[in-house]
């Protein structure tokens, strides 16, 4: 590593001009990310986004960081191979709440249960944008859009509760406008030592005309304000969430002993694998070779 | 005295023939005879039919053969399926306990196997009763078998080595009573060091990769491709690598292609439905020009198919599979030592051109085992291919470097994830040289050539030609076999027949499937008679793309695809039937 001087939030930005509709949540997440990631001092080279496909998924083009832009609902895997290849690399994986939680959902839930230190922001805005306007898996029931023009007949995903069931180790949910609480959620999901959901929840001006800022703004419960809320207390998260139908921002669980995946890993070294030798002892590859005698 | 032997065990799976079996082919083998050793198993765990098949001979076999001198029978299923396979004079010995009943002309041996197992306590025992039997049937020494035992129960103590040779010599002793002058003599092992080992394809191409410097694999369990999985398992934690299973075959491809990115060598191994779901990242890594190596196994298909048959029909999946048209190069090895020398070549073929490089392998290569000698780390070099250094990208500064830059072979180097300066986006979406999107007409056909230009021509690598033909046989040939694959064993063993009775025969093994080795073939086939492609397949998957590369000339096809391998004396007698036909094998 060479030394630089001082990072700037310019650093961190690319030159890219945005594709997203003014207004969209997606520049909130956007900031806060490289705001933390400032405030962290991680240099950009040594992130690495993965992100999905769908308006969200343009957020690793305009971070100054390695980008991955992944098959549809397919982050979550590429992220576990970044990851497992250098251990060194802050690895935040982006995506809407299609790409996350429709085609991505099987992986979603694997990588809960393998908890690799990887962040995952889920910008959620409960539409699918890009395509212009169809249902996604967090649309409320009885919601109107163009693949569900007599109003959604599924109950959508409860992807915070779902993420603490299957045993995640830090789950949390933001606002895009509650910049300040955003950037402190996201800067504690890259610090946690194991797989940290942010579901972040970021308004579609364009196709969404119901939950919408103000909509959110009435009745979003704010955890971090609420006295005695204890989010390591795993039964509290859950029946918070259910009270609240998942409206709520802030830490929701945090499991303070987590053990990543790599360090549960067989014979996985604290050096990145990437700059380990790729040479193997000679004595010891002759005596795998004849247990085949 | 005979100079090769064939032997066959058969009886229900879930009943330890597996370990018997194996400890048949693994004695004769360091015995120093060559073993080509295969099974049928169904795709079940307990019950249905299960055999094994042990070809041993002085000089080294690579296929079955449609003859068995000793079959022993532990059930009346293989006396029914089996005994129809046996020579004129050879002997089925069975085991007396289910009371066999054999065909009139064929030569029983019976005895009750399972009481003597009993009486030494477990009916374990009667594998190692089976096996002293067929020893002295098939006439090779008892003392092999009884080192190998001492060696594998000294750990459990000297009452288990006793009980397991007295299993031994009372088999020996009934069949020999039993039989008397009508054993088989087998000629001893050939007079060099006989120091093999007896491995399948797939533990090879897992050898071969951490030889390599690959040290990542994720895999979905899948039959017949486990055994990779199961092997880097065991293997990659020593060097700190991992093997991951994953949830399904699509994200084993995901986190491989991923883990490369970040500047690991990494691959995943599958079989024909696994390759279907992993079409649409085999296009995104291509797009993407991230290096990533994957393992086809081929199996029975379409769909499901049948799992534990083997067949070499996913061609087709393999070279044009996938939306679009992105790179990819497919390779073929055909016996375990190109198994292990072709899993190296393939990484050093990624980090060279780019793009995924699939391994053709198929279920005779990946399962079956045969005897080799030892490989060897010295035999693999690595070379990682053009990626730019650290100090040049301090040198640039920032927003310089272009990740696609144009070169003269459409191959660029790569910048790593860590490294200052080297930031890019690769995306699945049409980009320009820094990686950014974008969709202008003109940049999209510099980035369509740049992609496909790069496999227009033979394959090198460090100015060196990757070889995409082995010939081997006769110059100007009457008949020319073209195969790939595990086949090749039959083929080469065919081709000799053939010259046997007088027909100049050569064979080309297609090492390199895609991009298709075209000056290497047209001469060959320019040169010789009558060309046959043989292989596993219904549509004839290899001469259709080789006519689509314009490959021309008196072309016919050898086409079996009822899950079973090719023989030797099954490839002469097709082909001499084919060139009855002129050059249309109808089957």
């Amino acid at each position: 590593m060479t030394t630089q001087p001082a990072l700037t939030i310019a650093d961190y930005k690319t030159d890219e001009p945005s594709w997203w509709c003014p207004g969209c949540g997606d520049f909130g997440v956007l900031a806060a990310l490289q705001k933390a990631l400032l405030e962290l001092a991680i240099p950009p080279e040594m992130v690495t986004i993965v992100a999905g496909i769908g308006c969200s998924g343009k957020i690793g083009n305009y971070i100054n960081s390695y980008n991955i832009h992944t098959t549809h609902g397919r982050t979550m895997p590429v992220a576990l191979g970044v990851k497992l290849a250098n251990r060194a690399l802050t690895v935040i994986a982006a995506g809407g709440d299609g790409d996350g939680y429709a085609i991505g959902m099987g992986h979603f839930v694997h990588a809960l249960r393998r908890n690799p230190d990887i962040t995952y922001v889920v910008m959620d805005n409960q539409i699918y944008g890009l395509t212009k306007g169809q249902a996604s898996p967090t649309s409320m029931e009885g919601f109107e859009t163009r693949s569900t023009p007599q109003g959604s007949i599924e109950h959508p995903v409860r992807p915070l509760q779902l993420a603490i069931a299957t045993g995640a180790t830090f789950v949390a949910q933001g606002f895009s406008s509650k910049q300040k609480q955003l950037v402190e959620i996201l800067k504690a999901a890259v610090q946690h030592r194991g797989f940290a959901l942010v579901n972040t929840i970021s308004p579609c001006v364009t196709f969404n005309k119901v939950n919408t800022y103000d909509y959110f703004k009435a009745h979003l419960t704010d955890l971090d304000t609420m006295p005695g809320y204890d989010p390591t207390d795993r039964e509290l998260a859950i029946r918070t969430l259910i009270e609240h139908d998942e409206l709520v921002t802030g830490i929701v669980y945090r499991k303070p002993d987590s053990v990543p995946f790599e360090d549960r890993l067989p014979g996985f070294r604290a050096e990145p694998l990437a700059a380990q030798s790729l040479e193997v002892d000679p004595v010891d590859f002759e005596r795998m070779v004849m247990s085949f005698r | 005295m005979l100079e090769e032997i064939v032997f066959k065990i058969g009886g229900e799976q879930g009943q330890g023939l597996d370990s018997t079996a194996d400890t048949f082919a693994t004695v004769v083998n360091r015995l120093g005879y060559w073993v080509y050793y295969y099974k049928t198993f169904q795709s079940r765990i307990k019950g249905g039919h299960t055999d094994f098949t042990i070809r041993l001979a002085r000089k080294r076999v690579l296929a079955a053969v449609p003859r068995v001198h000793v079959l022993a029978a532990m059930d009346q299923e293989s006396i029914d399926l089996l005994s129809k396979e046996l020579v004129n004079n050879g002997l089925l010995l069975a085991d007396a306990h289910f009371k066999p009943t054999a065909p009139a002309n064929v030569d029983l041996i019976a005895f009750d196997m399972t009481a003597i197992a009993r009486e030494l306590g477990n009916p374990i025992y009667r594998g190692m009763v089976a096996i002293g039997a067929s020893a002295a049937l098939l006439g090779i020494p008892l003392q092999g078998f009884k080192d190998y035992v001492a060696q594998r129960f000294s750990r459990r103590g000297r009452d288990i080595v006793e009980a397991n040779w007295t299993a031994l010599q009372r088999g020996w002793d009934e069949a020999k009573k039993l039989a008397g002058s009508r054993t088989f003599e087998m000629a001893p092992p050939p007079e060099d060091d006989g120091n093999r080992i007896l491995i399948a394809g797939n533990e090879a191409m897992v050898l071969g990769a951490l030889a390599a410097g690959c040290r990542a694999v994720f895999a979905y369990p899948i039959t017949p491709a486990s055994e990779v999985l199961e092997t880097a398992a065991k293997l990659f934690p020593r060097y700190g690598g991992v093997a991951v299973q994953m949830e399904d075959e699509l994200s084993a491809l995901a986190a491989a292609v991923g883990a490369q990115f970040a500047g690991v060598r990494a691959m995943t191994a599958t079989a024909g439905p696994g390759i279907s779901l992993m079409q649409e990242n085999l296009g995104w890594a291509g797009m993407c020009e991230i290096p990533v190596v994957v393992i086809d196994t081929q199996r029975g298909g379409p769909s499901t198919g049948m799992p534990t048959k083997h067949e070499q029909s996913d061609l087709f999946a393999l070279c044009l599979g996938g939306h679009g048209e992105a790179p990819r190069i497919v390779i073929a090895p055909g016996t375990v030592e190109q198994a292990y020398a072709d899993a190296a070549l393939a990484f050093n073929l990624a980090d060279n051109y780019h793009c995924p490089v699939l391994i053709a392998s198929d279920l005779g290569l990946a399962h079956w085992k045969t005897s080799v000698p030892p490989f060897q780390l010295s035999d693999i070099t690595i070379d990682r291919g053009p990626l730019v250094s650290t100090e040049e990208l301090l040198h640039m500064g920032r927003n310089v470097f272009q990740r696609y830059a144009r070169t003269e072979t459409g191959v660029s180097p790569r910048s790593l994830p860590g490294q200052p300066n080297g930031q890019y986006l690769a995306s699945g979406s049409e980009h320009g040289p820094t990686g950014k999107v974008t969709e202008d007409p003109a940049n999209r056909r510099y980035m369509m050539d740049r992609r496909l230009r790069r496999l227009r021509g033979p394959l090198e690598l460090n100015g060196q030609p990757v070889p995409g033909v082995r010939y081997s046989g006769d110059e100007n040939p009457e008949v020319l076999l073209i195969s790939y694959g595990s086949p090749i064993g039959a083929v080469w063993e065919g081709a000799d027949i053939l010259r046997g009775e007088g027909i100049r025969t050569g064979v080309a093994q297609v090492r390199v499937i895609q991009p298709m080795p075209v000056q290497e073939l047209q001469p060959l086939i320019d040169r010789a008679g009558h060309t046959f492609v043989v292989e596993n397949n219904a549509l004839g998957q290899f001469a259709f793309l080789m006519r689509a590369h314009g490959i021309h000339g008196r072309i016919g096809s050898v086409l079996k695809y009822d899950g079973t391998l090719f023989q030797a004396d099954e490839v002469a007698s097709r082909v001499k039937q084919a060139l009855l036909t002129e050059g249309v094998a109808a089957d």
